[in-house]
C-alpha cells in the first residue's frame, strides 16, 4: 500500500488530499502514475504535466525514482513560499 | 552551534530572534536577518488576504536541509528559519531568515542562499484572494511559480 497525498492547486483540481493505493505491483513513480490514471482517467490530463513536482517520503523525487510498499508519495505544483 | 527551524501560524518578533541568534555564540562578528512580508503591488489594495498551504513534514524536513548546507558552506555560529502557515494579511511577516557568523561575508551569502533555496525547494503554496470590481466577491487565485526565482536559486 502506497499513500499519495496531493497539496495547493493540485489537490483542488483532482478534489482529492490523499488516498491508498492498494494491489500496485510496480517499482517506480512512473508506473504507480499509470496505476493511478488507470483508476482516474479524468486525472490523466493533469498527471501529464511537465511541471509536475513529485515526492517520496518527504524528499524531492522524480518519475524514475524506486518506491516500495509503505511509502509516502506526494504530487504538487511549483512551490511559491517565502 | 544553534540552528532553529520553525513552521508556524504565530508572528514571530524580529529583536527575539536578533537576541537569540546574537546571544548564542557571543561575541559573534556579524548577524543578518531578513523578513518577507505579505506585499500588496499593483493595482494598489488589491489583495485582500494571503492563504499558505503547506506539507506537514517535508517543509520541516527541507528547511532543515537548508540550514544544514549553508552551515557545510559558510563558516556559521547559528541559524534560524521560521515561516508562517494559515492566512496572513497585507504587511504581514512570512518568512524570517537568520544568520550569525564571525564576519558579515558569511552572514550576508548563507542568508542570501537560505532564502533563494527556500523560494524553490520548500512545500509552500500561496493562494492570494483578492478584490474584484466593485459590487462583485472577492477571488481566489494560486500563486504561480516565477522563473526569475529559479534563475536566482540557480548561482548558488
Amino acid at each position: 500500500m502506497i499513500k499519495v497525498c496531493f497539496f495547493a492547486d493540485l489537490r483542488e483540481r483532482l478534489g482529492c488530499a490523499d488516498m491508498l493505493v492498494e494491489h500496485f505491483s510496480g517499482e517506480n513513480i512512473a508506473q504507480l502514475k499509470d496505476f493511478i490514471v488507470k483508476q482516474h482517467p479524468q486525472w490523466e490530463k493533469i498527471f501529464l504535466e511537465k511541471k509536475l513536482l513529485i515526492a517520496v517520503n518527504h524528499a524531492m523525487a522524480n518519475n524514475n525514482s524506486a518506491i516500495v510498499a509503505g511509502d509516502e508519495v506526494a504530487f504538487f505544483p511549483p512551490v511559491t513560499g517565502g | 552551534m544553534s540552528n532553529s527551524v520553525r513552521v508556524q501560524t504565530e508572528d514571530f518578533d524580529l529583536n527575539k530572534e536578533y537576541n537569540h541568534l546574537r546571544a548564542a555564540h557571543y561575541p559573534c562578528g556579524a548577524v543578518v536577518l531578513f523578513s518577507g512580508l505579505v506585499r500588496d503591488f499593483l493595482p494598489p489594495q488589491q489583495l485582500i488576504s494571503l492563504e499558505l498551504e503547506h506539507y506537514p513534514g517535508m517543509t520541516e524536513a527541507m528547511l532543515q536541509q537548508l540550514s544544514t548546507a549553508a552551515t557545510a558552506r559558510w563558516k556559521l555560529l547559528g541559524t534560524t528559519i521560521i515561516h508562517r502557515t494559515g492566512k496572513l494579511l497585507p504587511g504581514d511577516q512570512i518568512v524570517l531568515v537568520g544568520v550569525s557568523s564571525a564576519h558579515r561575508t558569511d552572514a550576508f551569502e548563507a542568508a542570501q542562499f537560505i532564502m533563494d533555496t527556500l523560494k524553490t525547494s520548500a512545500p509552500f503554496w500561496k493562494k492570494e484572494t483578492l478584490k474584484q470590481y466593485p459590487g462583485s466577491a472577492p477571488e481566489s487565485y494560486w500563486v504561480a511559480a516565477k522563473d526569475s526565482d529559479e534563475q536566482l536559486a540557480q548561482r548558488w
